[in-house]
């Protein structure tokens, strides 16, 4: 499989805080990568710079054929307007860990603003699109609620419909569980295991160990700001060649 | 009722584990007796005498009320209210474009930008209405001749009439109070609420728009709402650069006949209708705004 991500040499910082350092790592086209590492060790924000939410102070980041935020001419990197930039993210997909839907809109509006306002969908399309998410992530008598109204993992499986409706290449998502009560974990799993089979390709910062593990084709291990090491999601959690990687497992697992 | 013993258990047996002496536990036969609100009594009373006094007062005092019904609907007073409105709808209107245009400056990261908003925000927070209003209305003592070259080129007596200059001070005035609270509007919207927007994709302009700025409605439209009702009746100091909103018919006609309070009644009678027609409007738009906040019940039956 080719590669669909190319991140090479990224930095990035904040005031004087470096929260990326030399970052370099290939995502291939299908791969689902589980990023793990302790907070505040870079792995959020590299998932944001991926899809240019935040942008990069060094280095470079390729999506497919393009280099994300800039347009390579006559040797040099011009900034792309607003609006490439923009164009560049709608084929990005991405789950917040606060799953940020919109209140003030009901879950099938959610799902369908991207389709209407971005990929000028029409409306009876994007909603029988909207529709068929739904069901898939196993919510359809919910299109006409409002997302104050549904639990937690209910609203985090509407914002994975929400990514999916604008039919990502590929889809980020940034501790998508780590905001829900224990009981509703599961059900946000099953639906990320499920899109993991059907041949996308996933980048997950995460702390579920045992998803990792299990959906991971590979996992990335950070720490300040760098990854540490890398690998097939079993060797890396049964033989982690680093000892600081050692150090984290050895935490998380008590 | 026994307080002494308690009651048997439900199969008869007595009940070994309460107490048998102590307090009696309450008995929910027992109908209740209110404790007696008398400062209730004694206010209500008290507020009755002094609303008789008042209503008493306006009775004997020295008006007279058949003026105040004759001009009631005089057209001088029902075009004082067709201008007190447009002049409050137009300065609303101004006020609430500059408002959102000095707002989105303020949170810009640009420094010139923000430079420009604070500054106008304070020179016109700064000044008194009545102030600014005369200035305005006098602007041709410092530019006699507004020209832009090879479009216009007129006396600028001739463009700020009485109600351009009203609606220049107020508009623009109105526009300082408004951005503070258009920027809280902005502000009380999550920043997850921008980067889910981006993340599919939209625009700034389009994030803007569909997803930040409706959810500020929420935050913004009660102090706008507020500050409406009080455009109303800061629209009265316009009687002094001539325009002919409710204050200025009042005095119109006063001046004519000496009937001071007689007309004044009428000012007052007719501010009220139309601060309350606005009252209720904007308690329906706040609904509006509000419909996704609604409790779960309330939103299933709907």
């Amino acid at each position: 499989m080719p590669d669909i991500v190319r991140i090479r040499g990224v930095s990035k910082w904040f005031g004087q805080f470096e929260a990326l350092r030399d970052v370099s790592l290939n995502i291939a086209e299908g791969e689902v990568v589980c990023i793990i590492g302790p907070s505040g060790s870079g792995k959020s924000t590299l998932l944001r710079c991926i899809n240019n939410l935040e942008r990069i102070d060094g280095g470079l980041i390729e999506v497919g054929e393009e280099i994300i935020g800039y347009r390579l001419a006559g040797g040099r990197l011009h900034e792309l307007p607003d609006r490439l930039q923009a164009r560049q993210r709608s084929r990005i997909g991405m789950v917040f860990q606060q799953f940020n839907l919109f209140p003030h809109k009901t879950v099938v509006e959610n799902i369908i603003e991207g389709p209407l306002v971005v990929r000028g969908m029409s409306r009876e399309q994007a909603l029988a699109e909207g529709q068929r998410l739904l069901e898939r992530v196993g919510l359809a008598a919910k299109a006409a609620s409002y997302p104050g109204q549904l639990s937690g993992g209910q609203q985090q499986r509407v914002a994975i419909a929400r990514a999916l409706a604008m039919n990502p290449s590929l889809v980020l998502f940034d501790e998508p569980t780590s905001a829900l009560d224990p009981e509703l974990v599961g059900e946000v799993l099953e639906v990320m295991r499920e899109m993991a089979r059907s041949n996308l390709t996933m980048v997950v910062v995460t702390h579920e160990i045992a998803f990792a593990r299990e959906a991971a084709d590979r996992i990335v291990f950070m720490d300040h700001g760098r990854v540490v090491e890398c690998g097939p999601a079993e060797e890396l959690l049964a033989r982690p060649s680093h000892p600081r990687t050692r150090e984290f497992l050895a935490a998380v697992r008590k | 009722m026994s307080g002494k013993v308690p009651p048997p258990l439900a199969d008869g047996s007595a009940n070994r584990l309460a107490p048998p002496v102590g307090p009696p536990a309450p008995d929910v036969a027992h109908s209740v007796v209110h404790r007696v609100r008398y400062g209730r009594y004694v206010s209500v009373a008290l507020i009755l005498v002094v609303l008789a006094l008042i209503v008493r007062a306006f009775a004997v005092g020295k008006i007279d009320w058949p003026v105040v019904g004759e001009f009631l609907f005089s057209s001088l007073m029902l075009w004082g209210i067709v201008n007190t409105i447009v002049l409050t709808a137009c300065a609303m209107v101004l006020g609430i474009l500059l408002g959102l245009a000095a707002a989105l400056m303020g949170n810009s990261d640009n420094p010139v930008l923000r430079g420009t908003a604070a500054g106008y925000i304070f020179v016109f927070r700064a000044l008194p209405a009545l102030l600014q209003l005369l200035i305005w209305y006098n602007l041709a003592l410092i530019f006699p001749v507004i020209w832009i070259p090879g479009i216009v080129e007129v006396a600028t007596t001739k463009v700020i009439t009485p109600f351009v200059g009203a609606l220049l001070a107020f508009g623009i005035l109105q526009g300082a109070y408004t951005s503070e609270v258009i920027r809280s509007g902005l502000l009380s919207v999550g920043k997850g609420q921008l980067d889910a927007a981006r993340s599919i994709g939209m625009t700034q302009a389009q994030a803007l728009r569909r997803i930040i700025l409706p959810q500020a409605m929420r935050v913004i439209v009660p102090p706008i709402g507020n500050e409406t009702i009080g455009m109303v009746k800061f629209t009265s100091l316009a009687s002094v650069i001539q325009y002919k909103e409710i204050i200025y018919g009042a005095q119109a006609v006063y001046y004519a006949n000496g009937r001071v309070i007689e007309l004044l009644i009428v000012a007052a009678f007719w501010y009220s209708v139309v601060v309350a027609i606005l009252t209720y409007v904007q308690s329906h738009i706040e609904r509006h705004y509000n419909r996704s906040q609604a409790p779960v019940a309330v939103q299933e039956a709907a």
